[in-house]
């Protein structure tokens, strides 16, 4: 049988391709401009070919903010995906519960950024904050404004309390998909908590980890907002992330050029784990299927 | 329409001009050939004409810079790399 294509419904797609040209395509294309040329303001440019990208590419400072960069995503997908799940499975499945549970998991979500990094801020300063002054009536030396260790510890715990509600509501959405009849078949052939756990609910939450995963990557991955108003990049460069590094080189050292090589390296990073999970996601639905 | 505050220079007008024949290429393509030319290649995944051109600038784009950042030779070397990637991904992918 041959397909009848009509291509006339793309028109209706139309606006929003306005819309991403306008704040997205046309964006973009300024930052490629500008990572091939240096300015010195007044919007005169002169060119300079590839000259950003290999200093980008050879500079220890761009090396060091990636490292850190991919440092954190990692720890934090590591924590957050795991104790979400483990959250998920701790929540009450049906009764009066459900709402609380739900509506106190979404409590951090909506917590704007900048006010996020303000609280811990406040929270974890070492002479009037609460976890501040806490960590240090246990005897443990705790100071985020100047020990690194500190500082990746407070702004990790902050991501976690911020996002892992976000993995919570993925996983326990995808834990409610599971019809009863699955747990009852389980019963019956005897199946421990770990196999019910291992063949039951991992699969049938498999597709909205692989969201949250990906949700959690990328938001991380560009996590600007929270560790600027809470470490500033610092103490030192100790979480300078790639974002903050990059404001850095664009407003703080106006070096358009290499900012903008930065970017386009950064993007292109973005770019690559996006379409990875995106491929996997769009075939795991066409196996289900 | 002023353009000017978007920093112009004829190379990277070149390079964006390329990918919007690329673009409408694949649209003449798909008009005289529809249905995307879907198949199952070396990645194992169903793929159309359209994510194999995807794929191909991706990785043309890596190619680039992983010859910046490791080769002193001239940057047309990944060009003719990435030509000869893109060929081989419409071949096999």
């Amino acid at each position: 049988m041959t397909k009848t294509w009509n291509n006339k419904a793309w028109f209706m797609v139309l606006p929003v391709l306005l819309l991403v040209a306008f704040n997205a395509v046309i964006p973009l294309m300024t930052v490629v401009n500008y990572s091939v040329q240096e300015t010195f303001g007044n919007n005169l440019f002169f060119f300079e070919g590839v000259r950003w990208y290999e200093e980008v590419l050879a500079s220890s400072r761009f090396h060091a903010a990636l490292g850190r960069q991919f440092l954190f995503t990692f720890i934090i997908l590591a924590i957050e995906i795991p104790l979400g799940v483990a959250v998920a499975l701790a929540m009450p499945r049906s009764g009066p519960w459900v709402s609380v549970c739900l509506v106190f998991m979404a409590l951090p979500l909506l917590v704007p950024w900048n006010v996020v990094g303000a609280m811990w801020n406040i929270f974890a300063l070492p002479d009037i904050g609460l976890l501040g002054r806490s960590i240090n009536a246990l005897g443990i030396d705790y100071n985020f404004t100047q020990q690194p260790l500190s500082a990746w510890f407070t702004v990790v715990l902050m991501d976690v309390w911020h996002w892992t509600s976000l993995v919570v509501l993925l996983a326990y959405a995808g834990l409610r998909s599971i019809p009863d009849a699955y747990y009852q078949a389980a019963k019956i052939d005897g199946a421990s908590r770990l196999a019910v756990f291992r063949y039951i609910q991992l699969p049938k939450m498999s597709r909205v980890l692989t969201i949250a995963v990906l949700l959690r990557f990328i938001d991380s991955f560009m996590i600007y907002t929270e560790p600027f108003v809470l470490t500033g990049g610092g103490p030192g460069n100790a979480t300078t992330f790639l974002s903050i590094d990059l404001v850095k080189a664009a407003l703080g050292e106006f070096n358009l050029g290499i900012a903008a090589a930065m970017s386009i390296i950064y993007f292109l990073m973005t770019l690559l784990v996006c379409w990875v999970f995106y491929t996997a996601m769009t075939n795991y639905y066409d196996g289900e299927r | 329409m002023d353009l000017t505050w978007m920093a112009w220079t004829w190379q990277t007008a070149t390079f964006f001009a390329v990918i919007a024949f690329l673009l409408l290429g694949m649209m003449l393509w798909e008009y005289v050939a529809p249905g995307g030319g879907a198949r199952v290649g070396i990645l194992r995944f169903e793929t159309t004409r359209g994510d194999r051109l995807f794929i191909s600038l991706l990785m043309s784009a890596y190619i680039h810079l992983g010859w910046l950042a490791f080769s002193d030779a001239s940057l047309w070397g990944a060009t003719i790399a990435s030509l000869a990637f893109a060929a081989a991904v419409f071949r096999w992918v």
